[in-house]
């Protein structure tokens, strides 16, 4: 099991008020929780990842234990506490004022 | 007896702000989608249940959201072609914020690059939504102006969306420059007398008109001069900030510039400058009395670089004789130390027998006036900083 932790505004358009399971078949990598979240949460396709090219929006990043790895390869294995559930997967908005 | 309905959008969330005809005592619902940028808000005329909204976040990208009970409720509508209806949360599924560019050969022309600031190429990107403007015959069919400006429609009630790629490409789309606020296409007015026919217009491109129900599309800058621009009469290039008309005589349109109050006769043919007696003629809203078709509204600002109102004093002005002779309105209105802004798409009439004039500060003011202007009282006071501005006239 994956834990996800989506920033506030995503997670009420997701309709949760906590950090997101997801069940993944497969190597766990960016790519795939991507996918799996944007499955079973519809209303988050294209807040992510753009809908064409599926770029990343150029305000977000991702973290995995306290790694920054938006740079990554999208298709890159993640740790193994991320695999495992026992450090949640973060994607994170720039803080900025206003 | 009527009832009016406000539909404000603002930087941090929208309100509704309703009232019965009287327009003394108003209910105020909100916010709807808490911290997220509102552009624009608009109900249906064919079902004024149905409200479209903008949803929009520097982070996140652009959502559409619609509600069909006045407001009440809100769901996004898209749902992919066979896909199921709902997540296994009940969810509704979405694809309603996918704007993509139509660069077909077969539907569009290719057209790859707009100019950016200083003059290069620059590609397509979509940003937001600026406006949506629903069919006057149709509650499932929405026109949406978009940045980077064009227009783009959907027929199933906001769940997938498709460019009417004859604007872009009609040929002067790779010459638009975008202005300060970017390249948006802020103007959609369709007209009541031919349903062929709507006028849109663009910072800072200018207006465009179809007579053919969007299939092709001419600039109709005529008459609009900017000092600005290396040729100040040129097709297209203008910094239009709005347009308005009186549905019963949609020939005639009314035009805030970046500088000048303009009037066109012949529904864009031509423009004549009617900013006569204002204290200063630039401004971004205009708007145009629901029964009486030569009277119309302005809230000068001071610019270039200013943007608040001249000498601190929140004014609207009046002209009762299709521009050139301007009354100020400040019944009501702050007359010192005044520095908001009134944004483009924030002032909107009613259509009660005496018309109501509304309009949304930067400073989170909403003004109303329910008796054509002559005095004001604020709706509310603090809210964020006002987009938009749109009322409901419901029966």
């Amino acid at each position: 099991m994956i834990v996800v932790v989506l920033p506030a505004h995503l997670r009420s358009l997701a309709g949760v008020t906590g950090d997101v399971e997801l069940e993944l078949d497969g190597p766990v990598t960016r790519h795939a929780i991507l996918d799996a979240l944007e499955a079973r949460f519809p209303m988050l396709r294209g807040t992510i990842r753009e809908h064409v090219g599926g770029q990343r929006r150029p305000l977000l990043r991702f973290f995995a234990c306290g790694e920054d790895v938006t740079h990554e390869p999208a298709d890159a294995p993640l740790p193994e506490a991320i695999v495992s559930g026992a450090e949640p997967f973060y994607i994170i908005g720039a803080i900025a004022g206003g | 007896m009527s009832n009016v309905r406000v539909l404000v959008g603002t930087r941090k969330g929208a309100f509704i702000l309703t009232a019965d005809g009287k327009r003394e005592k108003w209910d105020v619902s909100g916010p709807h989608f808490a911290g997220w940028e509102i552009y624009h808000m608009k109900g249906s005329s064919v079902d004024p249940n149905r409200i479209y909204a903008s949803q929009n976040s520097g982070w996140f990208g652009q959502i559409i959201q619609r509600s069909d009970d006045g407001g009440k409720t809100w769901f996004q509508p898209g749902t992919p072609a066979g896909a199921p209806t709902t997540s296994p949360e009940g969810m509704p599924m979405g694809e309603s914020n996918k704007f993509v560019y139509d660069t077909s050969e077969e539907t569009g022309k290719p057209l790859l690059t707009h100019q950016w600031y200083d003059g290069t190429p620059h590609p397509w990107e979509f940003k937001r939504v600026w406006h949506l403007e629903p069919s006057l015959d149709d509650a499932d069919t929405v026109f949406a102006g978009i940045e980077d400006a064009a227009l783009f429609r959907s027929t199933n009630g906001g769940q997938t969306w498709q460019e009417l790629p004859g604007l872009r490409g009609h040929g002067t789309g790779s010459q638009w420059q975008p202005g300060a606020g970017g390249l948006c296409l802020h103007t959609i007015l369709l007209d009541p007398a031919n349903r062929d026919r709507m006028v849109i217009a663009i910072s800072a491109a200018g207006a465009f008109r179809t007579d053919d129900g969007g299939a092709t599309w001419k600039p109709i800058n005529r008459g609009l001069r900017s000092q600005y621009i290396p040729d100040p009469d040129a097709e297209v290039g203008h910094c239009v900030h709005h347009v308005a008309m009186n549905p019963s005589r949609s020939n005639v349109l009314f035009m805030q510039k970046h500088w000048d109050v303009m009037r066109s006769d012949d529904a864009g043919d031509s423009w004549h400058e009617v900013s006569g007696n204002l204290p200063t003629d630039f401004g971004f809203v205009i708007d145009v009395h629901a029964h009486e078709p030569e009277t119309i509204y302005v809230v000068p600002i001071k610019s270039d670089s200013e943007h608040y109102p001249p000498d601190g004093k929140l004014r609207v002005y009046r002209s009762r004789t299709g521009g050139n002779e301007w009354e100020a309105l400040t019944n009501g209105l702050p007359q010192e130390n005044c520095y908001v802004n009134v944004l483009r798409d924030a002032m909107a009439v009613d259509s009660l027998d005496k018309c109501g004039v509304y309009f949304g500060t930067t400073g989170g003011q909403v003004y109303g006036s329910a008796d054509a202007g002559d005095t004001w009282a604020p709706i509310v006071r603090d809210l964020p900083p006002v987009l938009s501005v749109e009322v409901q006239t419901l029966k």
